[in-house]
């Protein structure tokens, strides 16, 4: 790399991680000294563990539903109507561009009581189709590569004739290859779900991003902790998907001898 | 009774017409290609056979029963694709064995199963790779084992060698027939590539626009095309445009030709003379020869055991294939006569003009 590339990757490398450690600084900061007292005071809050796991599991469900949804559409999609494929992908990028406070204030709309059993609605629980709807871009994207990298029509048939329906054509032969996909699209969902603020704060549930903000309005130090703390998790579930896009063994095979 | 039937079929996608009408038998055990050029419809054939694809009308009939709607995972069909068929996250082994164990046959009897298949098709040492470790070849093997271990009523090849290089194609287009010689299984096979269907064919079924132009044996096929179209895309041919002179004798140019096929024609009549390059023979000629065309040698295209030798004579560009040393007597810019043994030449009507593809000959 020439010097002023070096140069340039210092400057950028510098604009993410000064921040970075101001707050990780800041966080480690006591009234003489440094130490860990605002970790312990983070961590010691049963509220933390509590809505770290209520985003936990709305994340889970939010993984859960969008790939039961995504897997057969993006599967039927590059089998039977590659022609909607680029209605797909307009659609999967609409969550960019409309902003999630209008997703919120038209689902609670939506979900009103006449229309939607009160146990789904009063737990955080109802956020999970808002999520779904977020996590879209990134889950579509994620499958759609990965069915691109397989020949699905090839492998569907052959399951076919080798006397397999669609169910275990979809379990034993599609799933398998495209698992990386969707366990990459599964983290990019975690990561988000796990800092989504705008939706639960508007319709007042509390989860680990409306903790954070409350934190960070209360508690300086502390504050500066919880950012570290989700920083790590969001980075964790960013190896994750480093961890499995370089799995080898997986994909096509190539025709040798061409 | 035959044993596979395609019966009148027809098959339109939205406004093109695949198929136009495709009708043939199998009788059991027999080896049958479809040949043709890209579009002709031999793959639709194969896919409505397969069940991948359902015919707009007609009838595929296996021992007398109707299968047209029967779906392809019910239909104990072997398929063998192009390529890019293996499933990536199988092994070799569990590729053969995916197809038993979805019929619930009990480990020992898949066990035993795919190691007589893998040996069957030389690959026990490969057993426990992936397909992305396996040669295009060994993959095509792999393939094929799977179709076979299913002990399926037909087997389907669609185009298997086409993704493969020369020298692995022959070698695998033998053990192809081998393998099906010696399992007794009745096979469709699809391809466009002339050669590969007439070495491995027991009859050859060559199609154009959706239709059946002729079929035979690959003999009679190479020997004996019944339509200009056939006489084009099968091998190299010399097309002579002549008018029959008289009972057995027809005009070529300047020069009156004795060919035996044009026997019982009425005098006149236009006709196509098809000669092989192989039965045409040259001679060194100063001044004009009875019963053969004159020309001057114009090219020698050096293809191993033989050369072959392009002759302008005027109207036509005459190729004959001579041994070497005989080339080497007759350097470019010699005059030569060319000619045939009566029994050599095929005369068709010249009813419509022929327009065929050029087919993808040795390549």
């Amino acid at each position: 790399m020439p010097r002023s590339g070096w140069v340039w990757l210092g400057i950028g490398a510098a604009y993410f991680f000064i921040p970075l450690a101001a707050t990780l600084e800041f966080s480690l900061k006591e009234v003489s000294g440094y130490g860990f007292s605002a970790y312990r005071e983070i961590l010691s809050d049963p509220q933390f563990r509590d809505l770290l796991w209520v985003s936990f599991k709305l994340a889970l469900a939010t993984i859960v539903v969008s790939l039961l949804i995504l897997i057969p559409g993006v599967y039927s999609v590059h089998l039977s109507f590659p022609r909607l494929r680029p209605l797909v992908e307009f659609l999967s990028v609409l969550p960019f561009v409309v902003p999630p406070i209008i997703l919120i204030v038209g689902l609670l709309d939506f979900y009103n009581v006449d229309r939607v059993p009160l146990w789904f609605i009063e737990s955080p629980r109802f956020l999970v189709p808002g999520y779904v709807v977020l996590s879209f871009p990134f889950m579509f994207r994620a499958l759609d590569v990965s069915f691109r990298s397989i020949d699905v029509h090839t492998l569907t048939e052959a399951a076919h004739s080798l006397g397999a329906g669609w169910t275990t054509t979809l379990v034993r032969v599609i799933l398998p290859n495209i698992a990386s996909g969707a366990l990459a699209g599964a983290f990019l969902t975690f990561a988000l779900v796990m800092g989504e603020f705008t939706m639960a704060h508007i319709a007042l549930f509390n989860t680990f991003p409306t903790y954070i903000n409350y934190v960070g309005q209360t508690q300086a130090n502390p504050a500066a902790a919880l950012t570290i703390i989700s920083f790590g998790l969001t980075w964790l579930a960013l190896l994750g998907i480093l961890f499995v896009g370089r799995r080898p063994g997986r994909g096509v095979a190539p025709v040798a001898g061409r | 009774m035959p044993y596979l039937e395609l019966q009148k079929l027809h098959k339109e996608f939205g406004d093109f017409t695949a198929i136009e009408e495709i009708d043939v038998a199998l009788e059991t055990g027999e080896f049958l290609s479809l040949l043709g050029p890209s579009g002709c419809g031999k793959t639709t054939a194969l896919r409505i056979v397969a069940g991948f694809e359902t015919p707009t009308s007609g009838r595929v009939v296996i021992e007398g029963n109707d299968v047209t709607n029967i779906p392809a995972n019910k239909r104990d069909m072997g398929m063998v694709f192009q390529a890019y068929s293996l499933f990536p996250n199988m092994t070799a082994e569990a590729n053969v064995e995916f197809g038993l164990r979805i019929r619930g046959e009990s480990g020992p009897v898949r066990r035993t199963r795919v190691e007589e298949l893998l040996e069957l098709v030389g690959l026990t040492a490969a057993a426990k790779r992936y397909p992305h470790q396996l040669s295009g070849g060994m993959q095509q093997r792999v393939a094929l084992a799977r179709a076979l271990a299913i002990e399926p009523r037909v087997l389907l090849l669609d185009e298997p060698l086409s993704a493969l290089d020369a020298k692995v194609r022959v070698q695998l287009r033998e053990e192809i027939r081998r393998l099906q010689t010696q399992l007794g299984i009745t096979t469709l096979y699809v391809t466009h590539d002339q050669e590969e269907a007439l070495s491995i064919s027991d009859r050859v079924a060559v199609l154009s626009h959706g239709r059946i132009e002729q079929i035979g044996s690959p003999a009679e096929i190479y020997n004996a095309p019944g339509t200009p179209f056939v006489a084009e895309f099968i091998g190299t041919m010399n097309r002579l445009e002549a008018t029959v002179a008289e009972s057995g004798q027809v005009q070529v140019g300047g020069s009156v030709l004795p060919v035996d096929d044009a026997h019982d024609l009425p005098r006149g009549e236009r006709v196509l003379v098809l000669v092989r390059p192989e039965i045409l023979e040259l001679e060194r000629a100063e001044g004009g020869v009875a019963g053969a065309i004159i020309g001057e040698v114009v090219a020698h295209i050096f293809l191993g055991a033989i050369t072959r030798v392009k002759v302008d004579a005027g109207d036509h560009t005459l190729s004959a294939d001579l041994p070497g040393h005989k080339a080497a007597e007759l350097p470019i810019g010699s005059r030569v006569a060319a000619s045939f043994p009566a029994d050599g030449g095929r005369v068709l009507a010249l009813s419509e003009p022929a327009s065929a593809e050029p087919a993808p000959a040795g390549q």
